[in-house]
């Protein structure tokens, strides 16, 4: 009786957090007056599929474009931050030095302060700089997270200090070691952090609202919010628009699951 | 040209911590000082001000009604969604965690939102779940009971519109929360379940009571805390799903809303009393972390 219970209670759950989904395809696969229809139906009589060469060829909003900067802002984020803040990482968890500990507590300090409360003076900052509209005022301020040092300087600290010295006594410079052997037998955790910073970066919204201002530097995000409060948008295309924007992270979720519970783990529990 | 082993040792430490240190000097320690300094000062519609005005932006922020209704917003928000995303995800893990077999296609369900953003979230949840018009997928499911089509985003007595925010942010942050449950499920050691069997504990309630929710002390605290951060951060589904082409509505506006709007919103740039605003924000989760005692036990360990 209490398994009977439990089964219906998990699959009552996982179809309810199904519908959105479900939503998503119904209404971006439908004619315009078909989602306005009165009387619910499951599926439109028929799956316009030309609803795809039309939101890609949409004249006002450079939706293909934005699905573009948004692919270039999370490799170049990704990459830029694995190499920025595992190097960080590595550093303060290995190297011996005498104010180790108070650049440390430097590092530390400012995760009580999460970046999106002082969202403007970077804005301030990074106008300044002149990289407004531009990847690089996308890109770079996210590269600098604290937050992952933190979790690298964690995983490091357990790393097995026998491997490091074997390649001290083959006379490899701390670099050496760092490349040749640390990066190599910490794929797994490397990974994860990846999978993460993609998300966050895919799906970011403040700080691109901000900084991309105009529509060629748009992210999909941006621009999915530019359809939706604009004036009488063209819902079947803005939920195709949805649609496809998920696609890149439901294909990570699929392939590479493992490594994003991981980096969840990692991020919630040591954060 | 030999180097001591430590001045090696020294400039190996640079080289491997710099980039990031200059980084964070520029992106972090600057912002902060700025914003400190930016609040000061009278700086309307510029960055580089001179009129000095002291405390006057926070007296101004702390006795103004918009800045001091947005954290009662937040506090609105946050009485909905921290206890309900606890007991919910933590219902979730345990659920899956009982299971002999589906236990991935059930964890991959509950988690797969957390692939969304806010923005597609909202999108859904504004223009066909809970849209106002007789289409909408609520108001037909509550039509098949006769009730006529409610205006979800927009009444504000009773203020319907926290069903909308509160659900969407639970729909996406349950399965992040629940991988957490999960994990921390997984590490309790299975004799203390042994031991309170052999003690004649039955199964269910007061096992789950006097073992299971005691092994989970620290992620609970982990989970209430960055739940807690979150909710306070709010930007995203409030600015998309109440937001539209006339702007905002009076109503809703969480404390990160409320300082876009003012300090960088159309109607005049504000940026003295929006750096007012972040500095008490900060203070605010400054204070939270702080007392949670975490900033150097990070959740603590779980064993």
């Amino acid at each position: 009786m209490r398994a009977v219970l439990r089964w219906t209670a998990l699959i009552v759950a996982a179809v309810v957090f199904l519908v959105p989904f479900y939503l998503l395809l119904r209404n971006g696969l439908a004619s315009r007056s078909e989602i306005t229809a009165p009387g619910w139906t499951l599926f439109p009589s028929e799956l316009h599929w030309e609803n795809f060469s039309k939101l890609f060829s949409q004249e006002d909003v450079p939706f293909a474009r934005s699905l573009l900067n948004s692919v270039i802002v999370a490799v170049l984020q990704t990459v830029g931050l694995l190499v920025v803040c595992s190097l960080a990482g590595y550093g303060l968890a290995r190297i011996p030095y005498r104010h180790s500990k108070a650049v440390l507590y430097a590092v530390i300090a400012t995760l009580m302060i999460p970046t999106s409360v002082t969202f403007v003076p970077s804005f301030v900052v990074v106008s300044t700089l002149g990289w407004l509209s531009d990847f690089r005022g996308l890109v770079i301020p996210g590269l600098f997270s604290a937050f992952s040092v933190f979790l690298f300087r964690q995983y490091f600290l357990d790393f097995p200090r026998e491997l490091e010295e074997a390649g001290r006594i083959d006379g490899l410079t701390r670099w050496g070691v760092f490349r040749r052997i640390v990066v190599p037998n910490s794929r797994p955790f490397f990974a994860a952090i990846a999978v993460i910073t993609v998300i966050g970066s895919w799906n970011a919204f403040l700080w691109p609202l901000i900084i991309a201002q105009s529509p060629d530097s748009w992210t999909v995000q941006v621009a999915l919010s530019g359809l939706l409060t604009a004036q009488n948008p063209q819902l079947n295309l803005l939920f195709l628009a949805a649609a496809v924007s998920i696609l890149p992270i439901v294909l990570l979720f699929a392939f590479l699951q493992r490594y994003l519970v991981r980096g969840v783990t990692e991020s919630g529990l040591k954060g | 040209m030999t180097l001591s082993r430590k001045t090696r040792d020294t400039l190996s430490f640079w080289g491997f911590v710099g980039p990031f240190l200059i980084g964070l000097a520029v992106f972090a320690y600057l912002p902060i000082g700025w914003s400190v300094y930016l609040s000061f000062f009278d700086a309307r519609n510029t960055v580089t001000p001179s009129v000095f005005v002291g405390l006057d932006n926070y007296a101004h922020m702390l006795t103004d009604g918009p800045f001091v209704s947005s954290l009662g917003t937040f506090s609105v928000f946050a009485l909905f969604i921290v206890p309900l995303t606890f007991v919910l995800s933590l219902a979730l893990a345990v659920g899956v965690h009982q299971l002999k077999f589906a236990r991935a296609f059930f964890r991959s369900v509950f988690f797969l939102p957390f692939a969304c953003s806010y923005v597609v979230a909202s999108l859904i949840w504004k223009t066909s779940l809970f849209s106002g018009v007789r289409y909408g997928l609520m108001n037909t499911v509550l039509g098949l009971f006769g009730v006529d089509p409610i205006a979800w985003t927009g009444t504000v007595h009773p203020p319907l519109y926290w069903i909308v925010l509160v659900t969407a942010r639970l729909w996406l942050q349950l399965g992040f929360y629940m991988i957490l449950f999960l994990a921390a499920l997984q590490r309790i050691p299975q004799h203390l379940y042994e031991a309170a069997w052999l003690d004649g504990a039955k199964p269910g309630w007061p096992v789950f009571r006097h073992i299971t929710l005691p092994q989970l002390r620290a992620t609970s605290v982990a989970v209430l805390l960055l739940n807690l951060i979150n909710a306070y951060q709010a930007f995203d589904e409030f600015y998309n799903i109440m937001g539209d082409a006339r702007g905002y509505p009076p109503f809703a506006r969480p404390p990160l809303v409320y300082l876009y709007y003012t300090s960088l919103g159309s109607g005049g740039q504000d940026l003295g009393r929006g750096s007012a605003g972040a500095v008490i924000l900060a203070l605010i989760i400054a204070v939270v972390t702080l007392l949670q005692g975490k900033l150097f036990r990070f959740g603590g360990s779980e064993a």
